[in-house]
């Protein structure tokens, strides 16, 4: 899939900052930093991988800056970031 | 009805704490151009996840001829929103046209029906179109004053008296009665003058809005202080509310109090205030016979 | 007739029957004005001259007290010169370490310092140790208990380094000043009291030495050996806050209301009622409505205890509390207050909150307002250690509070971020859930099944009350389940019960 850097979401609390870069390897690559990584660092990873899957994007790396963000920010945030970075639009599928 | 920031995930995960009778989660003025994808993405996993209880979930979407509104309308209805806010409404034309765009995704997904609209009115052009847009769809469940808008676009500004607001409220209100839907006014946005919106809110009490917009949680208690009924008007209309049921027990048309008959406006009030009084949690529904 | 020459040979015998001396007059008296003597007082030496006449030695103990808070400067001043001076192996027991403290990680390396008993950590010293810097674990003791130890001897400290903001040359310290060249305020001392009555040698350190007598004093020049000048022992601006501020954040109004509607509905909100609440935000936003009750039902309280804002000064100038007991004053106000109202008392950490005092004020004290890092479903409460597992907080009263007050409440949110408040078991045990009464959050109000009366008020005045299950469940619901900590082998911390038993180790975190 065509892909562009992007990124989407913001550093404030209850946040995390997804940034979306192509890349040649296969497979998803996620940095990670987060101020709960002990707690729900794999957590974090698990959502940002199934959101991407369920897009259809299955090379890309993720460079993710996690400030206690919720599953469903994490997800939103993924979603933005990867239609930004694609062109391709969620609502009409 | 409180104002929550659709981009802002920390507030919009804790505007369910402070107990709001609803929640606006926004896509339209609080959101940059430049976020609005992103906001709209948010408020969508929001209301798929979130646990907002009994609380009616309202988003405010962008206006339809802007490139947003259809997408707002998309995701907020497949995620199952109670109310769809309209800003800036203006003709009963534009009220048809959100609930076509609403009936069309409802029909995708084989739910006809379930979401309702409220039109916020900013303009003087919609304030005198009112009754229309109140009365446009049978989806219409309320209409709103947006002042700001209005004020500018009346070549005025707001003062604290809100002398210049008074007939777009009444007409607001007035509407909204005729149509047998919610009236809801304005916000206040001077966070440091509690006093100067307690007055604000005594006020359209008065002009019998049913709510008010805020746009902080700080703003609930004093709503709910306002809107709270006082204990002798609950007892008042306890007492009334017993004399119907004792009049239907005996069959009889004729609701009397202390031996004075009981017009039917009386028993509407009366009946008002006991559930503004169950909404306030000061009385329980089995306390009501 | 009997004259003195007469009688010489009756003193005399007299001074043999009681083995003593007879007196001999022994040259003029001093005729140096008092002013001048007081300037050549043998006390008042340099840091280096006092620690060396203290008679210190390595493996001995040192302490301090943490009333600069963020603004300390005599701790690492302090331990700085005895680096300097080569001593190895020394026990740091301060009242408690901050942020500030972050140079005595290097002197921990280099083996200045090899044991610390504190009320708590924070910041890079707190992340080090907690990663196994240190091989003797961190005591961790409340103040009641620390205060408690220091009396007993638990805790026996050979030399004491106590900050003050002014004293004179023989030793009278106070922790504020009445001098023009007042520098650096910060009102009671009262956790340094117990060092300054119980160690071997007390070595005031000031930025403001004022003539003889500053008086009325905290610290006593009896208990003094020596007085250091140095240029400062403080940042003011970071000592205390000049004025009151009042929170803006919505969910800290929405706690604050809910735990004064818990103390007003609680059966102990009564004329002559006693207090104490902290210092976060929730805690001040809570005086000002349990205020506005006050006035509304014509109630005064009898005293406010512990950590004294200027809002508890307010109402004690107001006339709604009698009398304000300060152990550590935490801002300008509640500090100006303490020199100049004589109702407003200085009090030693034993006196606040020892448990085997009887005297002790928070036996006496009815209800108490405190914060939670993680309450579990028994209601035990931890203050230290974060949800990561890394140190970052402090005891302080907390246990010694709750213990002893008729009723203690907890006010927490359920979330912080996605941290989880309300949790199966606490990360590290600091008060056992026997002692905590209530738990306040956004989410609702638990009351420990141990109270049912408390619980039957509650609900009687409409409050939300939960289970506290219900509450870990619902934190769980929206933040999802935590992976387990990677805690390692090692011990870097135990937690001392204020009676003096052992409560509760920490273990190392691994990376």
């Amino acid at each position: 899939m065509e892909m562009k850097d992007a990124f989407a979401g913001t550093l404030e609390s209850g946040d995390i900052l997804i940034q979306i870069s192509p890349t040649e390897k296969q497979g998803v690559e996620i940095e990670l930093q987060s101020s709960v990584a002990y707690q729900f660092g794999e957590q974090i990873k698990k959502v940002i991988r199934e959101t991407l899957d369920g897009l259809g994007i299955d090379k890309a790396l993720v460079r993710a800056t996690d400030k206690g963000a919720l599953d469903c920010t994490i997800r939103a945030r993924v979603t933005a970031a990867a239609v930004r970075a694609t062109g391709k639009d969620v609502w009409h599928e | 009805m409180m104002f929550v920031p659709g981009n802002n995930p920390a507030m919009m995960q804790d505007a369910f704490i402070y107990g709001p009778d609803s929640i606006m989660l926004d896509l339209e003025d609080s959101v940059t151009m430049a976020e609005k994808d992103a906001a709209r993405l948010l408020v969508h996993n929001a209301l798929k996840t979130i646990d907002y209880g009994d609380t009616e979930m309202v988003v405010r979407i962008n206006p339809l001829n802007t490139p947003y509104g259809k997408k707002d309308i998309e995701a907020v209805v497949k995620a199952g929103v109670h109310v769809i806010r309209m800003p800036k409404t203006e003709t009963a034309e534009e009220v048809i046209e959100v609930e076509r765009e609403i009936e069309k995704v409802e029909k995708e997904l084989g739910c006809v029906g379930r979401t309702l609209i409220m039109a916020a009115i900013e303009s003087t052009l919609g304030v005198v179109n009112a009754y229309a847009i109140a009365t446009a769809s049978k989806r219409m469940m309320g209409i709103a004053l947006g002042a700001e808008d209005y004020c500018a676009n009346l070549k005025t500004q707001r003062s604290p008296e809100g002398t210049e607001l008074l007939m777009a409220r009444q007409t607001i209100v007035v509407a909204a009665r005729a149509a047998g839907i919610d009236a809801l006014d304005t916000v206040y946005s001077n966070l440091n003058d509690m006093e100067t919106f307690r007055r604000e809110v005594e006020l359209i009490k008065q002009l019998g809005f049913d709510g008010k917009s805020i746009i902080n949680p700080r703003q609930i208690e004093v709503v709910n202080e306002v809107f709270t009924p006082k204990q002798k008007d609950i007892d008042k209309a306890l007492t009334i509310i017993a004399a119907i049921k004792e009049a239907e027990k005996k069959g009889s048309g004729v609701i009397a109090v202390n031996g004075k008959m009981v017009d039917r406006p009386v028993v509407i009030r009366a009946e008002r205030t006991i559930h503004m009084a169950i909404a306030s949690g000061i009385l329980k529904e089995e306390e009501v016979l | 007739m009997s004259s003195l020459k007469e009688r010489m040979a009756l003193i005399e015998a007299q001074a043999a029957r009681m083995g003593k001396e007879t007196y001999h007059q022994t040259g003029r008296k001093a005729t140096t004005p008092r002013m001048q003597y007081q300037q050549e007082c043998s006390k008042v030496v340099t840091l280096e001259q006092a620690i060396t006449r203290s008679g210190l030695k390595d493996g001995m103990t040192i302490s301090f007290h943490h009333h600069f808070r963020g603004g300390d400067k005599v701790v690492n001043l302090v331990v700085d010169k005895l680096a300097e001076m080569g001593f190895k192996n020394l026990h740091l027991a301060a009242s408690s370490l901050q942020d500030v403290h972050k140079p005595l990680i290097e002197h921990i390396k280099n083996g200045v310092i090899t044991k610390i008993s504190t009320s708590g950590l924070r910041g890079d010293l707190a992340n080090e140790i907690s990663r196994g810097l240190m091989e003797e674990p961190v005591i961790f003791r409340s103040h009641g208990g620390r205060g408690s130890a220091i009396a007993q001897g638990d805790l026996h400290i050979d030399v004491a380094f106590l900050g003050a903001s002014s004293c004179d040359p023989l030793g009278n310290a106070c922790g504020y000043s009445r001098s023009e060249n007042a520098k650096s305020i910060c009102g009671s001392l009262g956790y340094a009291l117990p060092d300054a009555q119980y160690a071997d040698k007390v070595i005031i350190v000031t930025d403001d030495l004022v003539h003889y007598p500053n008086t009325p004093n905290s610290i006593s020049e009896r208990d003094v050996d020596f007085v250091v000048e140095v240029d400062s022992v403080g940042d003011s601006s970071k000592i205390a806050s000049g004025a009151i501020r009042d929170t803006k954040n919505p969910r800290d109004i929405l706690l604050a209301q809910q735990a004064a509607k818990v103390i007003i509905n609680s059966g102990y909100f009564k004329d002559g009622f006693s207090i104490q609440t902290g210092s976060g935000g929730a805690s001040l936003a809570a005086v000002k409505f349990i205020r506005e009750e006050m006035i509304k039902q014509g109630i005064k309280a009898s005293f406010a205890l512990g950590g004294i804002t200027a809002h508890m000064v307010k109402l004690h100038e107001e006339g709604l509390i009698e009398r304000l007991i300060d152990v550590q004053s935490f801002d300008k106000v509640a500090a100006m207050s303490l020199k100049d109202d004589s109702m407003h008392k200085e009090v030693s950490a034993n006196e606040y909150a020892s448990a085997d005092e009887q005297g002790s004020a928070t036996h006496y004290l009815d209800m108490v307002i405190l914060s939670a890092l993680e309450v579990d479903v028994n209601f035990n409460v931890n203050v230290l250690v974060g949800s990561d597992g890394i140190i970052r907080g402090a005891i302080g009263g907390h246990p010694d509070t709750a213990a002893d007050s008729a009723l203690s409440i907890i006010v927490c949110p359920l979330l912080r971020g996605r941290i989880p408040c309300v949790v199966d078991e606490v990360t590290t045990l600091i008060t056992p859930g026997s002692t905590v009464d209530v738990v306040v959050t956004e989410y609702g109000i638990a009351v420990n099944p141990l109270r049912p009366e408390i619980a039957e008020r509650l609900k009687a005045a409409g409050l939300n009350i939960v289970d506290i299950h219900s509450l870990k469940e619902r934190a769980e619901k929206i933040i999802g389940h935590a992976a387990p900590l990677p805690f390692g082998d090692k011990v870097v911390g135990v937690v001392m019960n204020r009676d003096g038993s052992v409560l509760d180790v920490i273990k190392n975190i691994v990376d």
